[in-house]
């Protein structure tokens, strides 16, 4: 199966769960199977996360986690100008990049993981995002932004989310 | 205080979206901008942090084998019953998928035909673009088409016809030795006003899929054959100029 562990990677950071990237993964394979049709020759990868992200976000809808649906404009900024502290950011350990990625907004963990973690270019986020490219490139440039900032936040007691 | 260009022309430099002239800006600009230059520091540390902690998670196995079982019921279609009197109705289908996938086939490979021109046109523009990266653009200076032409003696298996158009407007300004899918080509720097025009040449091939003329990236190409060559002309120049030294270069 091609792209599955594209697809299963997107899922895990959008939704924040294993179990539930299995579960919406395998639904969006299938409905990638059924309208194969649907496919206009090109990038079948981008094609492929399309629907993945599509079914993400409609599984965030349904189960009412309300809060991820702010689109880009919505978000609350981090200050606009950054502090020589969070620039020079310090060494971060697996967990404490994990929390502060799976603390962005959704439509910020989704661009910061095609980018970084799956290397899309900004022309295939813009169609698996369906997204202007201007539009993509400020947005990546505020996640970056936003990212820094949780990492530079103190760190709260117990914090931490179970998978 | 917060430079302007930050928001998205530094992201876009960082992550290799801009065009070898809006690089070789950003790169003029951030060595007078410190500012800049801390915060490219800075997505470079974030980036570095990022990809050194693993984060990409595979497909776990029990996903691979759910896959395996609910994909293949997918793209089964549904039983269909059939009576002997309908047989002929059979026959007549089986031609019609016949003639469908025959004609898709050949739908197929106009495609595919067109993609690749599509994909030459396209290392075509990026050898192009590489050239205009600085002290990339030639390996020999000069306007004299018998210095460049012996230049290249040696250097490749065959002798690429050098001319210098400097009286009809295209002054020759030198050439190089260029790699274009997997094969050496000779290629000629022009001159055209303020553009620059490489023309790239290579031994003809069967199946060589560049022909006419086209556009990409706001990139003009013109591909033309002649004597067991085959010649591509890019530059940003307007196409009527390749098509012009096109016609030079065709005339004895």
């Amino acid at each position: 199966m091609p792209h599955r562990d594209a697809a299963y990677n997107l899922a895990r950071w959008i939704l924040r769960g294993r179990a539930q990237a299995e579960d919406v993964t395998q639904e969006a394979f299938l409905r990638a199977y059924r309208s194969f049709g649907g496919f206009q020759s090109g990038n079948a990868r981008a094609w492929l996360l399309q629907i993945v992200r599509n079914c993400c976000f409609t599984w965030l809808q349904q189960n009412h986690v309300a809060e991820e649906m702010t689109e880009f404009d919505e978000l609350t900024m981090p200050p606009k100008t950054e502090n020589p502290e969070s620039l020079a950011m310090a060494s971060y350990d697996r967990e404490r990049l994990q929390r502060a990625l799976e603390d962005l907004p959704a439509h910020f963990r989704e661009i910061l993981v095609l980018r970084e973690l799956e290397g899309c270019s900004y022309k295939e986020i813009a169609a698996i995002t369906t997204r202007p490219i201007g539009t993509v490139m400020s947005a990546l440039a505020r996640a970056r932004q936003q990212l820094r900032f949780l990492l530079t936040e103190p760190v709260p007691k117990g914090a931490g989310r179970d998978l | 205080m917060t430079c302007e260009l930050t928001q998205t022309r530094l992201h876009a430099y960082f992550d290799g979206e801009m065009d070898a002239i809006g690089a070789a800006e950003f790169e003029r600009h951030l060595e007078a901008c410190p500012d800049c230059e801390m915060r490219l520091a800075a997505e470079e540390k974030l980036r570095a942090a990022l990809s050194g902690a693993q984060l990409y998670e595979r497909a776990p196995e029990s996903l691979r084998k759910k896959l395996q079982i609910s994909l293949p019921k997918a793209a089964v279609p549904p039983p269909v019953s059939r009576s002997r009197a309908e047989s002929w109705r059979w026959l007549a289908i089986a031609a019609t998928v016949v003639l469908a996938t025959f004609l898709g086939w050949q739908y197929l490979r106009s495609l595919n035909r067109f993609s690749q021109q599509q994909a030459m046109a396209a290392l075509i523009v990026d050898a192009h673009l590489r050239s205009l990266q600085p002290g990339h653009l030639e390996d020999v200076i000069s306007t004299d088409q018998h210095t460049v032409k012996p230049w290249f003696d040696g250097k490749i298996d065959f002798a690429p016809p050098v001319r210098d158009f400097a009286n009809d407007g295209f002054p020759l300004m030198g050439g190089r030795l260029d790699v274009i899918d997997g094969r050496t080509a000779a290629a000629l720097v022009y001159g055209r006003r303020k553009h620059i025009v490489n023309v790239f040449v290579a031994k003809t091939q069967p199946g060589d899929s560049l022909n006419g003329s086209g556009e990409l990236q706001g990139y003009h190409w013109v591909a033309w054959q002649q004597n067991g060559f085959t010649f591509t002309a890019v530059s940003d120049a307007a196409s009527a100029d390749l098509d012009q030294l096109k016609q030079l270069s065709l005339a004895p």
